[in-house]
């Protein structure tokens, strides 16, 4: 079956079966910043937004993204840019695999919520895991992102 | 979860009719649960399309869209207002952001399932169902119901009224189900008790909630009798998570803290 979807600004058409996840579709298309972890909603590493607001991609049937639009980390590039500074300065990352999922999180909690406390950024991320950092280094890192002016 | 072909429904009769040719038909809704079932779908009907996806505030009633997300719900301000917010902050204690902007609050109903955190809020909450052929019933009676007669959840309306609210999820870490959950409401002297999570299907503690409307003072020694009275209603089980007596020590607990607060 085919699906019309609009991919950071691209429209794009893919033959998808009808039990197909997005995260497959798009893996399968190159979009391999969508990473592919515990295929059941747990890890967030497969997260997307979904008409920008973010969801896990292994658990969205892609014949219910037809005719939306999804946007990966390549999407959001100045915003993924400048976390990835500031992750760099705090030390936040180390294999980098959780990464792009993050970036996509914190870029809609940055849309969706005007200057958040500490718990509601904690409370954001929650089901974004990270297995190397223990998420301190991240959420000073993420704190300097949300603050940045230059935006 | 195999599914053979994939339907985007015009219209609630449209995928009423679709649904009823084929008994391996199903209804999806967000899908979040859906790959933890190893179900056989002819053909899926998608809902999507029907906007059916909002919240309407009307005098009496709050109307929740069956497709409406568990983050669209948790986000309303209405919703938050009613009952010290307890749906509310049930929804929030659910996993993370993305499966609740994935997550439906009538997929979460209508699968009836032991580990809902969404559905305890709902019956102390006085929650009616609208469902396309069999019209408005209570969220009690539905979960009670073993009616296998295919319908489509439409909305689910819950009764603006001045509610005193208590909810608790005990859980071992952010992402998990509950050990257990309760909680609790008082509408103008109209107690209300649930537990769920036990690890079976949430339901009330009735003969509990007699015992508390009938009370013309609530003392302390009359809610440790509540709380007594609905231990005993209800059978709790042991799972991975917790075993029954501990599940049903820590109900216990909650059950007094929610009575308490509800009292006050």
């Amino acid at each position: 079956m085919k699906i019309k979807v609009k991919v950071n600004g691209y429209h794009k058409t893919f033959d998808v079966n009808p039990d197909e996840y997005l995260l497959d579709t798009l893996r399968a298309n190159e979009y391999l910043s969508v990473k592919k972890g515990c295929d059941n909603s747990s890890c967030g590493v497969c997260t997307v937004l979904f008409d920008g607001k973010p969801v896990p991609s292994c658990s969205l049937l892609s014949m219910k993204a037809d005719g939306h639009e999804i946007t990966t980390v390549e999407g959001i590039q100045k915003d993924a840019e400048r976390l990835s500074e500031y992750f760099g300065e705090e030390g936040a990352d180390q294999c980098g695999y959780c990464n792009p999922s993050m970036a996509l999180t914190v870029f809609a909690l940055k849309k969706e919520i005007k200057d958040p406390t500490d718990e509601q950024i904690k409370d954001y991320l929650v089901g974004n895991l990270c297995r190397c950092t223990g998420y301190q280094s991240q959420h000073i890192a993420i704190k300097k992102y949300l603050g940045d002016d230059q935006l | 979860m195999k599914i053979d072909h994939f339907y985007k429904a015009s219209s609630i009769e449209d995928a009423y009719e679709v649904l009823t040719k084929n008994s391996k038909n199903a209804i999806i809704a967000g899908g979040a649960w859906m790959r933890l079932s190893s179900k056989e779908i002819d053909t899926a009907i998608d809902l999507s399309e029907l906007g059916m996806d909002k919240v309407v505030v009307e005098d009496d009633f709050i109307i929740i869209g069956a497709m409406t997300t568990l983050h669209s719900v948790e986000s309303n301000q209405d919703i938050l207002q009613l009952g010290n917010g307890i749906l509310s902050q049930a929804i929030h204690k659910i996993m993370g952001i993305t499966i609740r902007n994935l997550a439906t609050i009538g997929g979460s109903v209508i699968g009836k399932y032991g580990f809902s955190d969404i559905l305890t809020p709902l019956l102390v909450l006085d929650t009616t169902l609208e469902f396309y052929r069999k019209g408005k019933i209570s969220l009690e009676e539905f979960l009670d119901s073993k009616d296998k007669e295919p319908d489509i959840l439409i909305n689910i309306l819950l009764k603006k009224q001045n509610t005193k609210g208590y909810f608790y999820k005990m859980k071992k870490n952010s992402l998990d189900f509950a050990v257990v959950n309760v909680a609790v409401s008082n509408t103008n002297g109209d107690y209300k008790i649930a537990v769920g999570a036990r690890p079976s299907i949430t339901h009330l503690a009735k003969e509990a909630m007699h015992f508390m409307n009938q009370q013309k003072v609530i003392s302390d020694v009359v809610i440790l009798e509540a709380v007594e009275i609905a231990m005993n209603e209800y059978k709790f089980g042991s799972n991975s998570r917790a075993s029954e007596e501990y599940r049903k020590q820590i109900a216990a607990v909650y059950v007094q803290r929610g009575l308490n607060e509800v009292t006050r």
